[in-house]
């Protein structure tokens, strides 16, 4: 909820009427606020490198090998400047490419805490040598690394084909750290350069390299340049998706004539559609996905990065070694995919799949799998900027039982905050927190408290002066603590890169420091970006220092950091024992270990509810399966059809919470009439009915890394059909989703995929053969969902109105038969919130399986225990025949059930076996 | 009756059933249809935890079906029904604990307490519903007294009007006969008056002056500012729709600020155009005038619902001229209209005051409700508007709208719209709420939505007769 615009509407009224020349109303971003290419100068100096012959070689008499690494230097042939690169096989199937200088004049930023711990090596051999290459056996089916002397370039290969190859284009700039000569010279020279190579070759500097101004603001750049490019060649690839976020398609585009996709953690105000601009947070993870193989590519580096995408033809950049190892087809499609990044090194690791499940394994065993949330965060959210005071808070919690519709958490926006004090209440709207917070207590939901890491600069508020005492902002170029505008006026940013900062920060969550918040109280990170209204781009000086490391260094680390200090916060205020729950808005690779993310301030047009599906797609890709938008729209008033439309799609999608602008009408779900009233009931009912699902899926994501939702590619890697939807998508891999995402639709027609594979419809039973489009007739009261034959799903059917009250409640399990007249699934129970399901091993975690009429529950974790008083109420077997009689193997008793023959959906009534129990049932 | 028999009665009915309506259905060891007739199950089957009723009927003690509802007997209090969900979720919803059977909630019954206390306030609101409909009586009775005054008023201008155009009439015979032989006397007379005339006029333009640098000077501090000065639109020179900040400093001479006695040049360049922001109704109006005292409304010059031809400031200055026989015309006609001015007050006769103009007190009053921050102000049929309560200015939460109640009664709302614009939003409006009451009131303002705002109001105007007394519940209980 944010924004350099809003807040215009806010100075207008309260400080600096300056800025109101600023502020002329605006529908949509305004893109001078932010940087082009061609506008930040680093990326505009790289872009006019073209692919050639790279003036980098490698000195192989410099190898060094040892069983973790080898190294070796290289050398730029232009200014004789030398690099050193080190390589590392990677347990599982990776590949890690570090190049930094080999002598820096001062030492070059490494981001450090993205990595859970120090990746294991495997041995990484030399096969042969002669003099322009050498040959590394990277294990495996027949694995080589090749690097390739003169010119620099590394191939990565299997048997007769180029998986990978680095520096082919020859894109590889390292710019040197270097010291500042007279600039009043050498900028002149500049006007007529033929090329970098020319350019640099004479050591010259280029206009931006010490000094960039860009609107109001200048860059000093004490460092001056130090960008870092590397390209990479994907032959066989036409999909490459990922390097979230952006408000794009799935499938990345080819940025030949337009920009590269932007990283870099920014406010922006009413974003845009379709481009490549950058958002939030940044991942730099790139997938990319072939018939034959898939494959991640993990950027590490947090400063300003730009990923340029193109389309090749493999085989035009083969030459040399690799050509007694390769066949090439010079027809063959190849993708080109080209990092560019503002400081840092070259830390790249290259996972090779080859399935999507390996990646996401390779990937997670680098950044960390998704958090296992309290079950409670995956139910519903109700949110809005803001629930204005207590007696406002209570009636909408009243409106939610008066109309019976379930909610978890109620959420508080800035405005609840004394003059957005965080960690404060206002004292006249919230003058009891505590008795608010039990009143949700006894209903048993949750509040969530927005605590965003600007710092009113206020020397009669506690936090400010707690953070100035102990030097813990950043500071700005002269040395001086950082200042920038935000919600409160003026503002200083902890600097949450420093370890004791972000315990200092973490110990505030405790009960006692955090006056008036409750057990039942979780928290959400806005604007941490950072975002600062009358900084460049929305954002924080470059040149601001976190301790010796400059702002530029680690820009997209910042939000990450945000989130960890106040998720170990919350761990600590329970004494280790719960789950924390933490919302962010800005995030980097590894975000997933802390907590859940939404996808900003979008707003209520059909074309943004559309576009939330990649955009969730593009992070669960990217491990972030924490996903959601807002329901409804942030900005601008829905239409009751587009309301409807979303809360049916955010019942499909991991995070999911309504939330609305502050100048918007009010919109409680009940707010639209009766009947649309009942629409949205029903679509919270859904979720509500399907928490087992999600939660199990969660506790497979925390324990493999594999998203939660998925683009259909993933489970059907091999139907070329599949690879650019975008407008449905995977739940697991048991539920298809396609959301109604237009106005006035009657039809959607949705691809079910799979050879053989057949879908039930969840609202009817009604059976569809996989492979094919499906054209399918849509009314408001819901939106297409398919079940996956062979699949068994457990559902609560008894929906209450928190997840909380139905933790004790039986399940219900729907097995959708395949064609073979068998399915399998899975149930995990544990007690929804404290980390004992890993500590004690406290958790239920069964195998479900039908075949040959043979229905039983198996123990997927002999050693581990938990009770628990929930039970099987029903068993509903659809596609199946009917029996002649239905017994329950552990008691020996018949168990009565019905059968509906049009639809062969079989219901056997009440087996009431204990959830965590061995049974079995048997049909004849 | 049941405990005089000192026998204890276990009324056989299954969990959740209420025992008046539908327990016929449940009858014991027969077996059991659904009420909606679907389907015929043994009675065993009823609350066994498992639903077999599409209508959820079968489980009227648990929450099996998603549909069902179960029944609290709440003895004390109300009977009532909640959603079967409700049953055993841990949460405590019928005051007699009934619904959290098996859950491990620690419930307290609590009905006789709610008893009680529903009737102590329903006995509460029937006084005042009582002694607010015998106010709104009165209101009605006073309504049509100053109603017929009013009409009563309108005769006596016309027969005024009249007898003072019958004098005009005779004045200019009087002055056609007089003017040949004094043309010079007349001259002499006219010039007299133009100078009267003018002295008079700088007197009111001074005092125009000061009272607009006042309005001007928005922080108070003895300055009027460039940027105090751009608040005005209407000032714009060029008339290009924004007043630059380069204009303003055209209008004030090139001066930052000016005080008071610079001010006069400033005054010259923009007095044809200024606009005042706020009227006489600066003055603190009556935040609750009794009806009786409604004899001169706080003039409120915003308001439009009401078409005042503004009372000339003239007024006073040509009161003594009456046998002026110099005075022209135009003059004369003017005078005659300004005399009559009371009449476009007659308007208000066809107003909607309310089924028997109950609400004809509430015109022209202010209501005021202070809260933390603002000041707010409610001035029936004329406008909402708000103030911060330390310095700043007032802002227009809506002008009157309409009534606008559900369909049986659309005079409990009225709205108030078309207020200040909000930035990227509408423009503020008001809903008030009103309520029976003794005394008129505002009770509390919100902003549920930005920009929208509900106001509740006290009155005696909306108190119905009340019900007949003895149909109050007096401790009638349910068993």
């Amino acid at each position: 909820m944010v924004s350099l615009r809003e807040v215009c509407g806010i100075i207008i009224f309260r400080w600096v009427p300056l800025i109101v020349l600023l502020c002329v109303s605006a529908r949509a971003v305004d893109r001078s606020n932010f940087k082009t290419c061609e506008q930040s100068a680093f990326c505009k100096r790289q872009r006019e490198l073209k692919p050639g012959r790279s003036p980098y070689r490698a000195l192989l008499d410099t190898l060094e090998l040892s069983d973790s690494r080898i190294t070796l230097q290289l050398i730029n042939d232009n200014n004789k400047v030398r690099l050193l690169l080190e390589l590392y096989r990677l347990q599982g199937n990776m590949t890690r490419v570090k190049i930094n200088e080999l002598k820096p004049l001062k030492p070059r930023y490494e981001v450090p805490d993205v990595l859970i711990s120090d990746p294991i090596t495997e041995t990484l051999s030399v096969v042969s040598q002669d003099e322009n290459s050498l040959v590394l056996s990277l294990g495996g089916k027949d694995q080589r690394l090749i690097v390739s002397a003169q010119p620099f370039r590394l191939d990565i290969v299997e048997g007769p084909q180029v998986l990978v190859s680095l520096n082919s284009r020859g894109l590889l700039a390292f710019e040197h750290l270097r010291a500042r000569k007279d600039t009043s010279i050498s900028h002149k020279i500049s006007s007529t350069v033929g090329s970098m190579w020319d350019s640099l070759k004479k050591e010259e500097d280029k206009p931006g390299m010490w000094e960039e101004t860009f609107k109001s603001h200048t860059d000093s750049k004490p460092n001056g340049p130090s960008s870092i490019s590397l390209d990479f060649s994907l032959p066989g690839v036409e999909h490459v998706y990922g390097i979230p976020e952006h408000a794009d398609t799935l499938k990345l585009k080819n940025t030949d004539g337009s920009d590269p996709y932007r990283l870099y953690n920014l406010d922006v105000f009413q974003y845009e559609l379709h481009n490549p601009m950058a958002l939030y947070g940044a991942v730099p993870v790139l997938i990319s996905h072939s018939t034959d193989r898939t494959m991640g590519i993990f950027w590490l580096n947090a400063a300003e990065t730009w990923v340029d995408i193109s389309s090749n033809t493999a085989g035009k950049m083969m030459f040399g070694k690799i050509l007694d190892f390769v066949q090439v087809s010079s027809e063959a499609p190849q993708t080109d995919v080209r990092w560019i990044s503002e400081s840092g090194i070259i830390d790249v690791f290259i996972m090779l799949g080859p399935k999507p499940a390996d990646v996401f394994t390779q990937y997670a065993s680098l950044t960390g799998t998704q958090s296992f949330p309290p079950l409670t965060a995956l139910a519903y959210h109700q949110c809005r900027w803001n629930y204005n005071d207590q007696e406002d808070v209570k009636s909408v919690d009243q409106g939610f039982d008066e109309h019976d519709i379930p909610y978890d958490f109620i959420w508080l926006d800035i405005e609840h905050a004394d003059g957005k004090r965080y960690f404060t209440w206002d004292p006249s709207k919230f003058p009891q927190p505590k008795e608010m917070l039990q009143g949700l207590m006894d209903k048993r939901r949750k509040l969530v408290a927005i605590v965003d890491p600007h710092i009113r600069v206020d020397n009669g508020y506690k936090i400010h002066n707690e953070i100035l005492s102990k030097n813990f902002y950043v500071k700005n170029k002269d040395g001086g603590d950082y200042e920038g505008w935000c919600w409160p006026g003026n503002s200083g940013y902890p600097d949450f890169t420093n370890p004791e900062m972000r315990a200092w920060w973490a110990s505030k969550f405790a009960y006692e420091q955090y006056e008036g918040s409750m057990e039942n109280q979780y928290v959400w990170n806005d604007m941490n970006e950072p975002s600062v209204f009358n900084g460049p781009e929305v954002t924080m000086h470059k040149d601001a220092l976190h301790g010796g490391w400059e702002h530029r260094d680690v820009h997209n680390l910042y939000g990450l950091y945000v989130q960890k200090a106040t998720a170990d916060g919350l761990v600590e205020r329970s004494g280790g024992v719960e789950r924390p729950f933490v919302l962010t808005r800005a995030f980097f690779a590894g975000s997933q270990r802390y907590g859940a993310v939404w996808t900003g301030d979008n707003a209520a047009e059909w074309g943004h509810l559309k576009i939330s599906i990649p955009m969730c797609l593009s992070l669960g890709l990217a491990g972030i399966s924490f996903c959601g938008a807002d329901v409804g729209g942030f900005f601008k008033h829905p239409s009751a059809e587009l309301l409807v439309r979303w809360y049916q799609a955010g019942a499909y999608q991991p995070f999911f919470r309504a939330h609305a602008h502050i100048d918007t009408p009010r919109r409680e779900p009940w707010l639209f009439g009766p009947e649309n009233t009942a629409l949205i009931r029903e679509a919270i009912r859904q979720r509500y009915a399907l928490l087992p699902y999600w939660y199990q899926l969660f506790y497979n994501a925390h324990r493999t890394g594999y998203p939660v939702v998925r683009p259909l590619w993933v489970e059907y890697p091999n139907d070329v059909a599949t690879f650019s939807i975008e407008d449905e998508y995977l739940i697991g891999k048991d539920l298809l989703v396609h959301p109604v995402t237009d106005e006035g639709a009657t039809a959607v027609t949705a691809y079910l995929p799979g050879k053989g594979e057949v879908w039930y419809d969840v609202h009817t039973f009604q059976k569809h053969d996989g492979e094919q489009s499906l054209y399918i007739p849509v009314t408001m009261s819901s939106i297409p969902v398919f079940q996956r034959g062979g699949s068994i799903i457990c559902r609560k059917d008894r929906v209450r109105r928190s997840s909380s009250c139905m933790e004790n409640d039986p399940y219900t399990l729907y097995a959708a038969l395949n064609s073979q007249g068998s399915a399998e699934g899975e149930l995990y129970i544990d007690d929804f919130h404290t980390f004992n399901f890993e500590k004690a091993k406290q958790f239920v975690h069964r195998h479900l399986s039908f075949s040959a009429n043979t229905l039983s529950s198996r123990n997927l974790a002999p050693d581990s225990q938990f009770s628990t008083a929930s039970w099987i109420e029903k068993i509903v077997i659809i596609g199946g025949s009917q029996p002649s009689s239905a017994t329950l193997k552990n008691a020996e008793s018949a168990l009565e059930f019905e059968f509906d023959s049009t639809l062969a959906v079989l219901t056997l009534r009440k087996p009431g076996v204990n959830a965590a129990a061995d049974w079995t049932v048997i049909l004849r | 009756l049941l405990l005089i028999l000192g026998t204890p009665v276990e009324i056989q009915r299954p969990r959740g059933v209420p025992l008046t309506s539908k327990k016929p259905f449940y009858e014991e060891n027969k077996p059991f249809t659904c009420l909606d007739g679907s389907r015929t199950i043994p009675f065993d089957r009823v609350n066994d935890d498992y639903c077999d009723c599409k209508d959820g009927s079968d489980e009227p003690g648990t929450a099996a079906c998603p549909n069902g509802s179960f029944h609290c007997t709440n003895a004390g209090y109300r009977p009532m029904f909640i959603p079967s969900s409700r049953i055993n979720d841990g949460i405590c919803d019928c005051c007699d604990t009934t619904d959290e059977y098996n859950s491990g909630a620690k419930c307290e019954n609590t009905c006789k307490e709610l008893g009680l206390k529903e009737r102590d306030v329903l006995q509460k609101m029937a006084e005042i519903t009582k002694e607010g409909f015998l106010l709104k009586q009165q209101l009605i009775e006073e309504a049509k007294k100053g109603r017929e005054e009013k009409q009563g008023k309108v005769t006596d201008m016309q027969e005024n009007k009249k007898q003072l155009e019958e004098k005009v009439e005779a004045l200019r015979t009087v002055k056609e006969t007089a003017e040949q032989p004094e043309k010079e006397a007349k001259e002499r007379h006219l010039k007299a008056w133009e100078e009267q005339k003018a002295a008079i006029r700088l007197e009111k333009d001074k005092a125009k002056m000061a009272e607009a640098f006042l309005e001007l000077d928005d922080n108070a501090d003895g300055f009027v500012s460039v940027s105090e000065l751009q608040s005005h639109a209407e000032l714009d020179p060029d008339a290009d729709g924004t007043l630059t900040e380069t204009e303003v400093q055209g209008l004030m001479g090139g001066a930052a600020q000016v005080d008071t006695s610079t001010f006069e040049s400033v005054w010259t360049n923009i007095k044809d155009k200024y606009h005042s922001e706020v009227s006489r109704e600066e003055e603190p109006a009556p935040v609750e005038t009794p009806p009786e005292e409604v004899k001169e409304p706080v003039v409120d010059n915003d308001s439009e619902p009401f078409p005042e031809d503004d009372i000339s400031e003239e007024e006073d200055e040509d009161e003594d001229d009456e046998d002026d026989y110099h005075e022209d015309d135009d003059k004369v006609r003017v005078y005659i209209t300004q005399k009559t001015g009371a009449s476009i007050n007659f308007s208000d006769l066809s107003f909607d005051f309310g089924p028997d103009a109950e609400f004809t007190y509430l015109y022209s009053q202010c209501y005021e409700l202070t809260t933390s921050e603002y000041i707010y102000r409610l001035c029936p049929f004329n406008r909402v508007s708000q103030k911060p309560k330390y310095g700043g200015s007032e802002t227009n939460l809506g002008t009157w709208g309409s009534w606008s109640g559900p369909e049986n009664n659309k005079y409990l709302v009225m709205k108030y719209e078309h207020g200040t614009g909000c930035w990227q939003g509408p423009n503020r409006s008001t809903t008030v709420k009103l309520t029976c009451g003794k005394e008129t009131v505002v009770t509390s303002t919100s902003e549920p939505s930005r920009c929208e705002y509900l106001m509740e109001f006290t009155t005696p105007a909306v108190c119905q007769e009340p019900a007949n007394m003895d149909l109050l519940p007096h401790g009638h209980e349910e068993l």
